[in-house]
């Protein structure tokens, strides 16, 4: 009997077609060789709907081997539903390995935050970005923002802040705070919390971005220099915590959730679900270290 | 702690499959069968097929019961499925001069060459409930067949020539205005790269023709009611077959086969700015897969006044219309805020108190001062 082979699913490794992938490659490239340059690109459908995370995995599908070790994470958690439902789709289309453990992954995707632990040189950290022009706040025009990047003309963004700073008497950009990277161009760090945004300057790993409904990569290479906006006067500052602590592991230099028990309590957790577990466990996980970060300890001690 | 922070994600979403299983089937009843669908909800495969794009009934087909009929969800399946899918060829541009027309109107003319043909419309029906559409029965349906078939002469059928287009009369005289020699008459292929603006034509008709169909009723509409300058005439509404051809790598054409689409060409007339300028009429066109008689106007309305742009109007915007009218982005961008926000949330809540405090401070200090 001949089979039926109409109706049998079978997919290229990675999903998308090599041709594609190839494509998208060549684009990152581009990204990692102008550090914040927002690079178009064809950006296919993907089986996740737009708006879910489709650039992050155009980029890992792109640049992943069958040797890697994919992480994923949403908003800090390994188990959030988002992330469990790419993780599968990811390990299903190319039977890599998966982890949480943060050291152990070659490719960590990632909505909203970056790992407490920091990053090493054969990491690769890639991007679910929302929105990945910076300037959209301040001029809704795709066509005059790409012109505003070219001549580097950022004033209407420097309004802006200092509007804020007067109405608000601070700058009040919460996630996604605009960064200056490699002291060219503004860019969006997709909206990581302030608490994570001074991890990415002189980082050793790789950092891909990838806004697949707006059809845009962009990267920060390994070493590259990516600061927050600031005035002289008025600095860039991250979240404060006011030194509450996890109520599970009593650390209070990680970025916390706002939790409301059934009584309704108040109560601070650690939301890097990684960090959190090798923290009870005592593992000892060696945390990124920047300025900000490092204040906070000092005033602790 | 609710559907986050929670080891269970995998759980949750395998629990909520099968439910959504269930639900799809827990009537217990026959099971669609594709050829139904194909056969019996031809438009809305129509409308996957042109806003997945993909030509392709049967998938189409799969992807709305698949879907339990969501026809946004069952496009999304549908591109979702041809990015898996490498583009060989590029197909000769599609002339619908050469259609095997089934349905043929313009409002601009009384009489047109090869007169006006109704062909399969809604348009004059009366939308009353027909409740005998329940207790429809396979005889009933054969019989109709057979009776529709006794009405139709089998030879006449094969006279049936392709006919002149309404706008060639206008084009003709002199009516339609020039091509603009400046017009960015670039071809891009949207699903290749990136659109970038101001976009040619053949990559805003391109967005329209998968754009999702009330998305450009009301951008189309917006238009004409009075949030914009076009009031357009139907040149022409074809519906039909149409020949795609393609070349081979030895340099041959090739027919490959035959789709389905609707095109419009619709005629407003053109602005002048100089005097010296020659009042003209201009044409909007609109083609989209299988039947959309609302689709390829709107795209015609669209088209006409992305052509002048204004940004006081929202349908002479490229950005606004293109990025907006697509269905899959939109959906899916709109459904996002269903995904836990909580790490952004609380770095804006941060701020909000921070300013809540600051300004608590000033007010006290100045009450204290009074």
């Amino acid at each position: 009997m001949v089979e039926n082979k109409k109706y049998v699913n079978k997919y290229n490794f990675a999903f998308i077609d090599e041709a594609t992938k190839k494509e998208i490659r060549r684009k990152l490239l581009k990204a990692i060789a102008i550090p914040g340059y927002q690079v178009p690109y064809s950006s296919p459908e993907m089986p996740i709907a737009r708006g879910w995370g489709t650039g992050g995995l155009h980029v890992t599908l792109a640049i992943i081997g069958a040797d890697d070790v994919f992480k994923i994470i949403d908003q800090g958690s390994d188990a959030s539903v988002n992330a469990c439902n790419l993780r599968n789709f990811v390990h299903d289309m190319t039977g890599v390995q998966t982890t949480f453990d943060t050291a152990e992954a070659t490719i960590i995707q990632t909505r909203h935050r970056i790992t407490e632990e920091e990053l090493q040189a054969h990491q690769i950290f890639v991007y679910q970005v929302p929105q990945p022009e910076p300037l959209r706040g301040v001029e809704r025009y795709e066509n005059k923002t790409r012109q505003m990047h070219g001549e580097a003309d950022y004033a209407k963004m420097w309004v802006s802040l200092y509007e804020q700073f007067i109405t608000h008497g601070d700058i009040m950009l919460g996630a996604g705070y605009p960064v200056k990277v490699n002291d060219r161009y503004i860019m969006a760090p997709s909206p990581i919390p302030r608490w994570d945004v001074p991890n990415l300057n002189h980082s050793k790993a790789i950092h891909l971005f990838g806004a697949g409904r707006e059809k845009r990569l962009y990267a920060v290479p390994p070493h590259t220099k990516v600061e927050a906006l600031e005035f002289e006067d008025v600095k860039f500052h991250i979240e404060n915590f006011n030194g509450t602590k996890c109520v599970k592991t009593g650390y209070h230099k990680a970025f916390l959730d706002e939790l409301y028990f059934d009584d309704g309590s108040k109560h601070f957790l650690i939301n890097d679900s990684n960090f959190l577990d090798k923290l009870s466990e005592n593992l000892q996980p060696v945390q990124h270290s920047n300025p900000y970060l490092n204040q906070i300890e000092d005033e602790k001690n | 702690m609710g559907y986050v922070a929670v080891k269970g994600g995998s759980d949750a979403i395998q629990n909520s499959l099968e439910l959504v299983e269930f639900y799809r089937l827990k009537d217990t009843v026959q099971p669609l069968e594709i050829e139904q669908i194909k056969g019996q909800l031809r438009l809305a495969v129509d409308k996957v097929m042109g806003e997945g794009g993909l030509y392709s009934h049967e998938y189409a087909a799969i992807a709305l019961k698949q879907a339990e009929g969501e026809v946004f969800e069952a496009a999304f399946i549908i591109r979702a499925f041809r990015t898996t899918l490498q583009r060989r060829f590029y197909s000769e541009t599609i002339n619908t001069r050469d259609m095997f027309v089934k349905r043929k109107i313009s409002a601009s003319f009384r009489e047109i060459p090869g007169g006006q043909i109704l062909g399969p419309t809604r348009d004059y029906s009366q939308r009353i409930l027909d409740s005998s559409k329940a207790i429809e029965t396979i005889e009933d349906v054969k019989k109709f067949v057979e009776y529709f078939k006794l009405s139709v002469d089998e030879n006449q059928l094969q006279e049936i020539i392709q006919y002149g287009k309404v706008i060639d009369l206008l084009a003709n005289e002199g009516l339609l205005k020039p091509i603009n020699p400046k017009e960015d008459r670039k071809l891009v292929d949207i699903t290749r790269e990136a659109i970038k603006f101001p976009a040619p034509r053949s990559a805003r008709l391109q967005m329209l023709a998968r754009a999702e169909t009330g998305g450009l009723m009301a951008m189309g509409y917006s238009s004409m009611r009075g949030f914009g300058s076009v009031h357009p005439t139907v040149g022409e509404l074809r519906y039909g077959q149409v020949p795609v051809k393609i070349k081979d790598p030895s340099g041959k054409i090739r027919y490959i086969g035959k789709i389905e689409v609707t095109e419009a060409e619709m005629i407003a007339s053109t602005s002048v700015s100089k005097k010296t300028e020659m009042p003209s009429y201009t044409v909007g066109y609109g083609l989209c897969f299988g039947q959309n008689d609302t689709k390829v106007i709107c795209m015609g309305i669209l088209d006409t006044t992305m052509r002048n742009p204004d940004a006081s109007m929202p349908a002479n915007d490229q950005e606004f219309v293109l990025y907006h009218t697509e269905g899959i982005e939109s959906m899916g961008f709109t459904n996002h805020l269903k995904l836990p926000h909580y790490v952004t949330f609380q770095s804006g809540l941060k701020n909000i108190r921070e300013a809540i405090e600051r300004k608590t401070a000033t007010q006290t200090s100045t009450s204290k001062a009074e």
